[in-house]
């Protein structure tokens, strides 16, 4: 498959099941909201050292956050849910309860439930209080729906009080969905992926959790070094060409990576299809040659997103 | 299906005890058992139909017409379904109530959703002492579910509250918030003295200053994150309290009663 002169490698990418939360932050203003968001999804570009995955999903208008303040969505992946919900804990408590003005809430419903700020609450040495919202007592054909209360803390602190819901969903996700952009420059593979995470930031449940939503030094399964379960990719690393079982051709001198997490399969098929496509409506005149994907052979995750599918 | 409609066509001297007629317990009945069912109305037992005529059919809507003051404990332990009373109600309304939904158009007396666990019970009129409250002797009042009053409260309003809300668009009697063991009440009319007596924890929320007891410790003004998100809670009820126009995040915090566990509030509109 060639698109606008970029090839479609006939390959897929391989993703694996993940769990997931959303998380809401609201402050102030837009500015601190992010600010806390950021410090929150800082150091989450992967599993493989940080303990989680995660981003911004999007920012939040007054209208669309539980206490009618600017507010940004988050979401957070790990391999488990114990993992989760540790990882979750420790950002919310170090990176939103300290930022000014923050207040957390739930983003995501489900039936199974993590602590968001039931444990945060002890921070508030016994002045703590709860409140309960019980939906279903406020309005009584909410009364068959499974999760109709809601309890939030209220923690005193130094600029006021932290508002925190105290738990949020937990839901089943997939991680680790990726496309390869193969380009003749370091500069249009860049700019290629750039315009990629511009338009996959537009779409809902999906996160590219690298930096700036791009990573460049994507991992093979295996090292020459014991210690070590993920190595380079040296069949994408364009200055091996000359001595490792390349992937690449000869005019190809960089390849950038984007991972995709998202909440289903079709949010991230649809977030591949907006990545590629602008990536491809740069074109080859602009440098970029191929699209390819990372997989292993297809043996270890049960998520396959093959390319030209995705394209057609 | 018409709602099962209870038409009172005397009202006797004695006190006439409603418990049976609630909705999980007429469910499957023909008419002619719900007739026969006995109701206690003094030291004498009658036939429901010696009291009501009945029509209708659906048991999980009830309605209560032409009801005065003498008939107690309406929905008492309710656990899902509606009833719908036109007229006045004796005590004990919704009395442990458990899920489903009670409105009053009238006034009712004593203990109106006493230890009530769930639910949502709407009061158009007054209503008496102990609001919400726990029974003589006992701990713990209501648990959970809202309470709603457009007229005045008596006294004792939450009395022993532990958990649920209270909203009263009137006044309130003295010692609303009495032995709060946590939960939420808010007024908008005026309260009387000895406001949060005793109370533990929970919140008290007021649209007009109220006479502070010396053991309420001023903890000065604030804007407070958690009001907006009740009030948006609020805006789907058949109230004043839904109105955006009476919301507001500015108080004045009072925190109390120092004589007791003192980590409740009395919240001031600012």
């Amino acid at each position: 498959m060639i698109i606008n002169g970029v090839t479609i490698d006939a390959t897929f990418a391989e993703a694996f099941p993940m769990k997931a939360t959303r998380a809401i932050i609201t402050a102030q203003n837009e500015k601190w909201a992010l600010i806390a968001a950021q410090a929150m999804t800082g150091f989450a570009t992967s599993v493989i050292a940080c303990g989680c995955e995660a981003g911004i999903e999007r920012c939040l208008t007054p209208e669309e956050t539980p206490d009618g303040r600017p507010g940004v969505a988050v979401l957070i992946f790990a391999m488990g849910g114990k993992g989760l919900a540790k990882q979750l804990e420790t950002r919310a408590g170090q990176c939103v309860l300290t930022s000014p003005t923050s207040a957390l809430f739930a983003g995501i419903e489900s039936d199974i439930k993590i602590p968001l700020g039931k444990n945060l609450r002890y921070f508030g040495d016994g002045f703590q209080i709860a409140k309960v919202i019980d939906q279903a007592s406020l309005n009584p054909s909410l009364a068959q729906s499974s999760s109709t209360t809601k309890r939030y803390w209220r923690i005193p602190v130094m600029d006021g009080e932290f508002l925190t819901e105290a738990t949020t969903g937990q839901v089943e996700a997939i991680g680790g969905g990726n496309f390869l952009v193969l380009a003749t420059s370091q500069p249009q593979a860049l700019a290629a992926c750039e315009a990629a995470i511009d338009a996959m930031k537009k779409i809902p449940n999906v996160i590219m959790p690298f930096p700036g939503g791009v990573v460049r030094s994507g991992s093979k399964v295996g090292s020459k070094y014991k210690a070590l379960n993920a190595s380079t990719n040296d069949a994408f690393c364009p200055t091996l060409k000359g001595m490792t079982n390349t992937d690449l051709s000869a005019d190809i001198e960089s390849v950038m990576e984007i991972v995709i997490d998202g909440l289903t399969k079709t949010d991230i098929d649809l977030a591949m299809r907006v990545g590629i496509e602008a990536v491809c409506a740069l074109g080859a005149q602009h440098g970029i040659k191929r699209i390819s994907a990372g997989n292993y052979g297809g043996k270890l995750g049960p998520f396959h997103f093959h390319l030209q599918e995705i394209m057609a | 299906m018409s709602a099962l409609t209870f038409t009172l066509t005397i009202q006797p001297n004695q006190r006439v005890d409603m418990s049976p007629l609630v909705c999980q317990a007429l469910q499957q009945r023909e008419l002619s058992e719900i007739a026969a069912m006995p109701l206690h109305c003094g030291k004498k037992t009658l036939r429901v139909d010696e009291l009501f005529t009945i029509s209708g059919s659906d048991s999980s809507h009830i309605i209560i017409k032409n009801s005065f003051n003498k008939l107690d404990f309406i929905g008492k332990n309710l656990a899902g379904g509606r009833i719908t009373v036109e007229g006045d109600v004796g005590a004990y309304l919704g009395l442990g109530m458990l899920a489903g939904s009670i409105s009053v158009v009238g006034n009712t007396g004593l203990y109106a959703g006493a230890e009530m666990k769930k639910g949502y019970l709407e009061i158009n009129g007054n209503t008496g002492d102990f609001l919400g409250g726990a029974l003589p002797g006992n701990k713990i009042g209501m648990k959970g579910g809202l309470i709603l009053v457009k007229g005045d409260a008596g006294a004792r309003v939450g009395d022993h509250l532990r958990r649920g809300m209270i909203l009263i668009e009137g006044n309130t009697g003295d010692y609303c918030g009495s032995r709060m063991i946590a939960g939420t009440i808010a007024v908008m009319g005026t309260t009387g003295q000895h406001v949060g007596y005793a109370m533990r924890r929970g919140t008290l929320l007021l649209w007009n200053t109220p006479h502070i007891s010396a053991s309420f410790n001023d903890c000065g003004t604030h804007t407070l994150a958690f009001l907006p998100i009740i009030f948006k809670a609020f805006a789907t009820l058949n109230s004043r309290f839904a109105e955006s126009s009476t919301a507001f995040n500015r108080v004045q915090r009072y925190a109390g009663d120092m004589a007791e566990m003192g980590r409740g509030e009395i919240l001031v509109k600012h």
